[in-house]
């Protein structure tokens, strides 16, 4: 089977793909005027500094929106369709948003909860789907989301 | 009235020259000689001899540079010469960058192109996409957004939670383009009609939006001529002049995948428009037709809203009644659009409207005197006001 897609850690997102890969889901947060920012990026859109903290949020948010993609699509994600994929709003700052999967637990299938039971609004929590990495290689896991 | 002087883009330059290749699943020859066959189509509607060209105008994404366009097409010394970025956003700012080249006297003659196959990885942006996602996308393709259509499913289900939007509104889209395109015989679904109980069968590409939201694939080619506004009188036809053109980023927008902002639904041609109109001697009330991209059928929603022809939630409720047909208060892609005519980036969306100011439209709307033309909705965008 051809594998899933996996994100390229760089210079904006290393830090964030190995706090995932210790289990932890970190936002930078301006060190100087305390605004938080996702994506991640070298600098403030408020106050223009470079110094950023990587804040521990409670990795709980709620459904902003979802899609279900059916095929033509690349044969890994094809194989898993219909699936949902939705994107969260956190809860510490509901403009902060992730796009991601609603699982049954980490790890689990694409579609291993139904799409269609998917619902705007409904409240989530994340979990980490561990990546194989070769030695050398950036720490990385996936964050998911399942029931809460 | 305003001054002139201020506004040094206002009219100052025209159209004079339109160019399409057929439109067709796959056409046979590269898309080079798709390019230069649109161009010199293009400049005999003007009556401008290729030698005469100066300036030259294109997307980012476009496979032919503009030094084989230049020495195949015979031009001399080329003075001025620019890409636009951000595929369907582009179109409307390769012509409005034209126009400010010619307007500044940095040419005398610009041609604005796109050229475009579908087998062309180099045109499609996800058909790059490997097993490492690098930059934007490594926030969203992993997780199985993997094509535009999906990224736009996400804004479509929040626009239909927060406005009581429904796939009926999406479904009066994609049937008034249609019938534009049954007038078109160039149209590639001129022959084709389209029920509203075959949108409802239609099969899901990325729920909440079907085989027929999505915008056609296509081969194909579009050029335009533009001169200043005292050259324009001595071309072969009638002048459409660009009134006003603008461009936008948005604040904190990443394109496509545009959910990071504070509101995604508030997307760039918000911005845009704020521009385009201030420029501008008239406002959306005055606008007679209207070329609205539609790589997607909710994005013409969305810039429905965006360009101020309804308020902000509006826009779904504004098609009913058949709005955007012929007899409708907005004629929408009356060429047949990305949907039903022809996708190529949109740039047959500005070719049209220059067809409705000349009165040459196989869909034409009596007496129109204003069009806007549009890009692409969900990335970075341009738009321009056309006057005949
Ligand atoms: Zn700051």
């Amino acid at each position: 089977m051809m594998p899933m897609l996996l994100p390229a850690p760089d210079d904006d997102s290393r830090a964030f793909w190995a706090y995932c890969a210790a289990g932890e889901l970190r936002v930078q947060r301006c060190a100087s005027c305390g605004r938080r920012r996702m994506p991640p990026r070298p600098m403030c859109p408020s106050c223009r500094s470079f110094d950023a903290e990587w804040e521990l949020l409670s990795g709980r948010g709620t459904v902003w929106s979802f899609a279900v993609p059916h095929p033509p699509l690349l044969p890994a994600y094809a194989e898993q369709a219909p699936y949902g994929v939705i994107v969260v709003a956190l809860d510490e700052d509901p403009t902060l948003r992730m796009v991601g999967n609603l699982v049954t637990e980490a790890g689990a299938p694409l579609n291993s909860v139904d799409p269609h039971t998917i619902e705007v609004g409904e409240p989530v929590e994340v979990v980490f789907a561990p990546v194989e990495r070769a030695e050398g290689e950036d720490l990385l896991a996936l964050p998911q989301w399942r029931r809460r | 009235m305003h001054d002139d002087d201020a506004l040094p883009i206002k009219d100052r330059t025209a159209i004079v020259g339109v160019g399409q290749t057929a439109f067709a699943k796959h056409l046979e020859q590269p898309e080079k000689v798709l390019a230069l066959e649109a161009i010199l189509i293009a400049l005999e509607d003007a009556g401008i001899d290729p030698s005469e060209v100066d300036g030259l105008s294109s997307y980012t994404m476009e496979g032919t540079e503009e030094i084989e366009i230049a020495r195949n097409l015979g031009m001399d010394a080329v003075t001025w010469f620019s890409q636009v970025g951000y595929g369907g956003g582009a179109g409307c700012g390769v012509v409005g960058n034209a126009a400010m080249a010619v307007a500044a006297g940095q040419c005398n003659v610009a041609v604005a192109w796109r050229s475009r196959k579908r087998g062309a990885a180099a045109s499609r942006p996800w058909a790059g996409v490997r097993d490492q996602v690098h930059g934007n996308q490594q926030w969203s393709r992993p997780f199985g957004l993997l094509r535009p259509v999906d990224e736009i499913a996400v804004l479509t289900r929040r626009y239909m939670h927060e406005f009581g939007a429904t796939r009926e509104h999406l479904c009066n889209v994609a049937t008034a383009v249609r019938s534009h395109a049954n007038r078109n015989p160039g149209a590639m679904m001129h022959a084709k009609e389209l029920t509203r109980d075959q949108y409802m069968g239609a099969r899901w590409i990325s729920e909440p939006l079907c085989l027929f939201d999505n915008c056609l694939e296509s081969d194909g080619a579009g050029a335009v001529v533009i001169v200043r506004r005292d050259r324009a009188d001595d071309c072969r036809q009638q002048p459409v002049y660009i009134h006003s053109f603008a461009q936008s980023i948005p604040a904190q927008h990443q394109t496509m995948t545009n959910y990071f902002n504070d509101d995604p639904l508030v997307g760039p041609s918000y911005a845009c428009a704020e521009l385009l109109w201030r420029h501008a001697d008239f406002g959306a009330h005055d606008i007679d037709v209207a070329q609205l991209y539609d790589a997607f059928s909710p994005l013409v929603i969305l810039s429905l809203e965006g360009y101020g022809f309804c308020d902000r939630g509006e826009g779904a409720g504004f098609t009913d009644g058949n709005t955007l047909g012929l007899e409708g208060r907005l004629p929408v892609n009356t060429s047949g659009g990305g949907l039903s005519e022809a996708y190529v980036h949109g740039f047959n969306l500005i070719v049209e409207g220059v067809n409705q100011m000349r009165g040459q439209s196989c869909s034409q709307v009596e007496g129109a005197e204003t069009c806007l033309v549009t890009s692409g909705e969900g990335v970075p965008t341009s738009a321009l006001l056309l006057r005949n």
